[in-house]
């Protein structure tokens, strides 16, 4: 994956977990991987279609989960049905993907992003020969956060473009 | 002051009662996005300054419908969701409802998703992640003249 791919992901993700979970975010690890994704966590995937297309899957560990839901209702007390911190989790996976493809379409990329899907199978989402994984690791105070990033530019589309 | 059971005490910021001019009541809202999380710290925004949840909806086709029903003051809504999106649903809400509120709320923020919208009907366009000064002002500004800010402790009498 081509460096101006990778890095609204990164600031957008940095940006938004930092706002979202009042609190200082690193990035602990950032790396490709061929093989395919296997669920940590809580896990949702965002399909993206356009100019550059791919998915990203976003897998956020429980407590992250809770705090950011949290946050958001103004609860003291995070909620404890899982139902509800699976949406919680599409919702920050919502914040950072849609920062980040707005990043990318203020340097000329055009897609559309797609509603998050839940994801619950234990692995799947290989990357492909001609895009593997960007996988990108946060950690915050109340745990971690894992981007699994497969995008490749859509070479018709692109020619298209350029005719 | 203590925070009502349950709430967090600090971190939500209390903003002068937006009231509609007309009756003096507060302004109604219909909410409109596809996760229920979004919808409750959007309420809790609203809340801050006073106004009320006239309807909810999780996705264009329920907006329409709740709209219609409701004929809220002003209508926040997300634009990626499912069955209909919400530049097609402010599009049909317009142009049933010319005098329509909509303000654009998502996390895709670029220029073209905003001008698509603006050229549907909507008035405005607010970036998730939602800062409540931001909503309050886009709000306030939205409603014009059909609304008056007053402080809290007089809005509720």
């Amino acid at each position: 994956m081509w460096m101006e791919l990778i890095q609204p992901f990164l600031s957008a993700a940095d940006a938004v977990l930092s706002d979202a979970l009042a609190g200082p975010v690193s990035v602990s690890e950032i790396t490709m991987e061929e093989e395919a994704y296997r669920r940590r966590a809580l896990a949702v995937m965002i399909e993206i279609s356009g100019d550059i297309e791919g998915r990203v899957i976003f897998d956020v560990e429980e407590p992250v989960a809770a705090h950011f839901a949290a946050g958001l209702t103004g609860e003291s007390e995070p909620p404890a049905d899982p139902e509800l911190l699976r949406e919680a989790t599409a919702e920050l996976a919502n914040l950072v993907i849609g920062n980040a493809v707005t990043a990318l379409n203020d340097q000329g990329f055009r897609f559309k992003v797609h509603p998050p899907v839940h994801h619950s199978a234990e692995e799947g989402f290989r990357g492909s020969e001609d895009a593997e994984a960007l996988v990108m690791d946060f950690s915050s105070a109340t745990g971690s956060v894992h981007m699994n990033v497969v995008m490749r530019y859509n070479r018709r589309r692109r020619a298209d473009a350029t005719l | 002051m203590n925070a009502p059971q349950g709430m967090c005490e600090v971190c939500m910021e209390q903003f002068p009662a937006l009231l509609r001019s007309s009756d003096r009541q507060p302004v109604r809202h219909l909410v409109v996005d596809d996760s229920v999380f979004a919808r409750r710290n959007l309420a809790r925004i609203i809340e801050s300054y006073g106004g009320i949840i006239a309807g909810e909806a999780a996705d264009g086709c329920k907006a329409i419908s709740e709209y219609d029903r409701t004929t809220a003051d002003v209508v926040l809504m997300d634009i990626t969701m499912p069955q209909m999106e919400g530049i097609e649903a402010a599009e049909r809400i317009v142009r049933q409802h010319p005098d329509a509120r909509i303000i654009m709320v998502s996390s895709v923020g670029y220029q073209e998703n905003i001008v698509a919208a603006l050229q549907k009907g909507a008035r405005h366009f607010v970036q998730k992640p939602v800062k409540a000064e931001v909503l309050y002002e886009v709000v306030k500004y939205v409603m014009g003249d059909a609304a008056v800010s007053v402080p809290l402790t007089q809005a509720g009498a």
